[in-house]
């Protein structure tokens, strides 16, 4: 059996550096733009890549940020820290949309990818279908110290796979969770700790989110009840503030729904795809 | 709930033993106020002692309430109390001392006390 997915690289240029980001793709129709979590990669969304009824509608894509997965970090890497900020990764998301030639697409995004649909809602919300956030939270304060997943003394590809671990639901099936670690420890130094520089320090964008108007682009957001991290209570605190914001909490799901149990989370994704198609 | 479980569990489980097989240090698990020193050679929990300690020495110390641990080793557990980092973010838990050697075995460490379930 051969899946229907296709991966191929792309030359961009990103805050005026040459880039060859890697994505993967299938299905025709409507673009869905596909955000992976911090310090993991596009193979996230592997089910959605290979579901025949979204496939039907839509052309999932699926990439691998810069640092991450098979796109390599920028000539020069050797003598910098990598550190994502919300206007570089809202930058690089639109330049891969364009690049792609990816017309007025659905943004769907988890952890790091749910908050930054939430600028996306503020900033580019004319140019998008819909955004859809898994996981999403707009503030997760700094309750852990991830300066040691960057640390000489300790192996970071086990300290990255044994947080991700945890933050999976006891329920999700075993080697959907234990693919999830895998995709962690395969991460570069430092890059998971460089992505949470977004999520735990500069991305805080609570006094912002009130501004979204979901009657431009609707938003939907979707989260895992075992999630700590971006908890229901998280998601619930900012869709709040958000009028027309649509909430589902996922029953039995983690902070990785779409890697750790994708059957059970297909059955939450599909009717809102539906919904967005339709509209 | 029965900590002195936990020596037979884990030894038991080979799976969790190989994250583990690097680690030769003693831990201590603080049950409300009841102490608890894990020593572990190789991955297998070589002893399992019960306190009160004078003057021992431990790597690194997982401090909480036993109505937090009752919680934890619920099977299944109820969202956020599965896992360690979650009782930190809700503030059930403390991690003291060596925090090197706590993230050098995390994985092992979480598998290991999760084994109590």
């Amino acid at each position: 059996m051969i899946e229907p997915i296709t991966g191929r690289y792309a030359h961009m240029n990103i805050e005026g550096r040459a880039h060859r980001v890697y994505f993967e793709e299938a299905g025709q129709g409507i673009p869905l733009l596909c955000l992976h979590t911090a310090g993991s990669d596009g193979r996230q969304f592997r089910a959605v890549l290979n579901d025949p009824q979204i496939l039907k509608s839509y052309r999932v894509v699926a990439f691998d940020m810069p640092w991450h997965g098979k796109s390599s970090p920028p000539a020069g890497w050797q003598g910098e820290d990598y550190r994502l900020t919300t206007d570089v990764y809202t930058d690089l998301i639109m330049t891969v949309a364009r690049e792609l030639e990816l017309a007025r697409p659905v943004v769907m995004g988890c952890s790091i990818g749910g908050r930054v649909v939430l600028n996306l809602a503020l900033k580019h919300a004319r140019e998008l279908r819909a955004l859809v956030g898994l996981q999403s939270a707009a503030y997760v304060e700094r309750y852990y110290d991830a300066a040691w997943m960057d640390h000489p003394e300790v192996h970071g590809g086990r300290a990255c796979g044994a947080l991700a671990y945890g933050l999976m639901s006891p329920l999700s099936p075993e080697p959907h969770k234990w693919e999830t670690v895998w995709h962690y420890m395969q991460g570069g130094p430092g890059v998971f700790t460089g992505d949470l520089f977004f999520y735990q320090v500069e991305g805080d964008i609570r006094d912002r989110i009130g501004a979204i108007d979901t009657q431009l682009c609707p938003l939907y957001l979707l989260t895992g009840e075992y999630d700590y991290s971006a908890s229901p209570r998280d998601t619930q605190a900012a869709a709040a503030k958000i009028p027309g914001a649509k909430v589902t909490i996922m029953k039995g799901l983690g902070h990785f729904p779409m890697s750790e149990n994708p059957d059970a989370f297909l059955s939450y994704l599909r009717p809102v795809l539906e919904e967005i198609r339709k509209s | 709930m029965n900590i002195e479980r936990l020596p037979e569990l884990v030894n038991a489980n080979a799976a969790i033993v190989r994250w583990g097989r690097h680690m030769n240090e003693t831990f201590m698990i603080e049950v409300g106020d009841e102490q608890h020193l894990v020593t572990v050679r190789a991955g297998r929990i070589e002893k399992l002692e019960k306190g009160p300690f004078v003057m021992r020495s431990w790597a690194f110390a997982i401090r909480a309430s036993r109505e937090c641990w009752q919680e934890f080793w619920r099977s299944p557990p109820a969202p956020g109390w599965h896992d360690l980092f979650a009782l930190l973010r809700r503030g059930e838990v403390k991690f003291e001392g060596d925090q090197r050697v706590l993230w050098s075995y995390l994985l092992y460490v979480k598998l290991a006390l999760a084994a109590l379930r």
